[in-house]
């Protein structure tokens, strides 16, 4: 089918209180950019991310000291959770609208560059998504491990507010990892019928399926657990950045 | 309160038109087909529109309203209270007259489909929980608004190369069924074209029906044919353990 009808706006109209088109992927651009610049500042120029009892995200698991380096440590550590983010599939809409226009919005016409070169679709690479989740969740391990040594200081238990920082961020990120689809298809969603792999009789639901359940319940907000993950993670090594900078001092609640 | 309200209807056919513009009283919980007919009855008794029950459920009203592709029956007009009104004919699919297009292209694509493939005869046993994934595909009432957002479609004409996102939520509803026993992977991966998607989920955007397309029908699908085609450590287990994956493969039919 070659012909197309071309009457019509190249985009759509705002209308009465709802948001325009371009406010979210112009958000992403920000949001990336800025996510970007401060990781690569971070990762480039620093080679400690431990305040006492705090580990940076960008830091943990500590994988240059395991092989002893003490240069851009953070390097071994921060391409893991890029992958894992470059490939996932919520990413994929948000960075295919805002960097590529493919398209930039639903229903806006595409660049006229566009239409001169060969659409071949999304990278493949992007398939090896379920590799990047294992990643994501060894790294995952690590920040959880992090979390328990953020609420015991020196004299002992107690909590601040650079724990509690470490606590929702290990939380948010949880809830990301676990609401991947990949993780989705790979707990149950590959199935084309439960009750014939169970060994309680048709009528008895597996295990897999309650859990495909409540991945399915989180993946309907994984967007969300994205975008609330990135800020997380940034604030939480920003918050770790400025007490070893001496701009800050931790706040201990009790 | 305006009394009226503003429409500006495209006029014209496969060589080409323009935007008429229609002044139509305004009632309280008006619909943009509503305007339409009335600028049918009382204006412009030659212009072209398709529909038929005018309750959401043929899907025959699909119309690119202020360039949004949406039906037309279920978007009222005091969401564009002080505005005028542009009211275009799907952008993806070749125009007939003003506001039909020629939708024929999608009914070729649904051939192309192999049918529901049991194995056994009926009646089936499953269980309600298996089958409510793809209950939600079933609400799919062929509007092919779906068709229209895509911009694999819309901008890249890969009519040829990809089939939509309609036709990636009949494949799911099949392949994810407990009792189809048809092989349809490397029909969604090759003549189907579903590494064309890049996910960016216009198609649920638009779906009237609120089906979830992308997150639970394309994506899923994408998952599948990567288990099949791009995961090397599962096919070296899969060969290991002598599966083969093709087991429920019987001829489409």
């Amino acid at each position: 089918m070659a012909q197309a009808s071309q009457p019509g706006l190249n985009r759509p109209k705002t209308q009465a209180g709802k948001m325009p088109y371009w406010v979210e992927p112009v958000f992403t651009i920000i949001a990336f950019s800025g996510f970007v610049i401060y990781a690569l500042w971070e990762v480039l120029f620093h080679n400690m991310g431990t305040y006492h009892n705090y580990v940076s995200p960008f830091f943990s698991p500590d994988i240059a000291g395991w092989f002893g380096l003490h240069i851009l440590t953070a390097l071994y550590v921060a391409w893991m959770p890029l992958i894992f983010r470059f490939s996932c599939y919520y990413y994929r809409k948000e960075y295919y609208r805002a960097f590529s226009f493919h398209p930039f919005g639903c229903a806006v016409t595409e660049p006229k560059s566009h239409q001169t070169r060969h659409y071949n679709g999304e990278w493949k690479i992007n398939n090896l998504h379920r590799y990047t989740w294992f990643l994501a969740v060894f790294v995952l391990i690590f920040l959880w491990k992090d979390v328990v040594q953020g609420f015991i200081f020196s004299n002992g238990f107690g909590v601040g507010i650079g724990s509690l920082i470490l606590l929702i961020n290990a939380i948010l990120l949880t809830g990301y990892t676990f609401s991947c689809h990949a993780w989705r298809n790979m707990i149950g969603g590959r199935k084309d019928c439960f009750s014939c792999t169970t060994t309680h009789g048709p009528k008895q639901k597996p295990a897999s399926y309650g859990i495909w359940q409540r991945v399915s319940a989180l993946n309907v907000f994984h967007g969300w657990w994205a975008w609330a993950s990135m800020f997380s993670v940034w604030i939480a090594d920003l918050y770790v950045r400025l007490l070893m900078m001496g701009v800050i001092h931790d706040v201990r609640l009790f | 309160m305006a009394e009226e309200f503003v429409l500006s209807i495209f006029r014209g056919d496969a060589e080409g038109g323009e935007e008429v513009e229609y002044h139509v009283p305004r009632i309280e919980g008006m619909v943009v087909l509503d305007a339409v007919h009335h600028v049918q009855a009382h204006d412009a008794q030659d212009l072209a529109v398709r529909w038929n029950c005018k309750a959401a459920h043929c899907g025959s009203c699909s119309a690119e309203i202020n360039g949004m592709p949406k039906l037309m029956c279920k978007t009222r007009l005091d969401e564009y209270q002080g505005e005028t009104v542009h009211i275009q004919p799907m952008r993806t699919f070749p125009i007939i007259k003003d506001l039909v297009t020629d939708v024929s292209w999608n009914y070729e694509v649904a051939k192309k489909i192999p049918a529901f493939n049991p194995g056994v005869a009926a009646p089936f046993h499953m269980q309600q929980w298996d089958v409510d994934r793809i209950q939600e595909f079933h609400h799919c009432i062929e509007c092919f608004l779906c068709q229209d957002v895509c911009h694999v479609l819309r901008d890249h004409h890969e009519q040829d190369e990809y089939y939509g996102p309609r036709f990636m939520v009949k494949m799911a509803e099949f392949e994810m069924h407990p009792m189809d026993r048809a092989d349809r992977i490397p029909q969604i991966k090759n003549e189907g074209g579903i590494g064309l998607c890049n996910v960016t989920k216009c198609c649920t955007t638009v779906c009237p029906q609120h089906i979830h397309i992308t997150d639970n029908a394309i994506i899923p699908l994408k998952e599948r044919v990567a288990d099949r085609y791009y995961d090397p450590i599962r096919n070296f287990f899969r060969k290991l353990g002598g599966k083969d994956e093709n087991a429920k493969q019987e001829t489409p039919t």
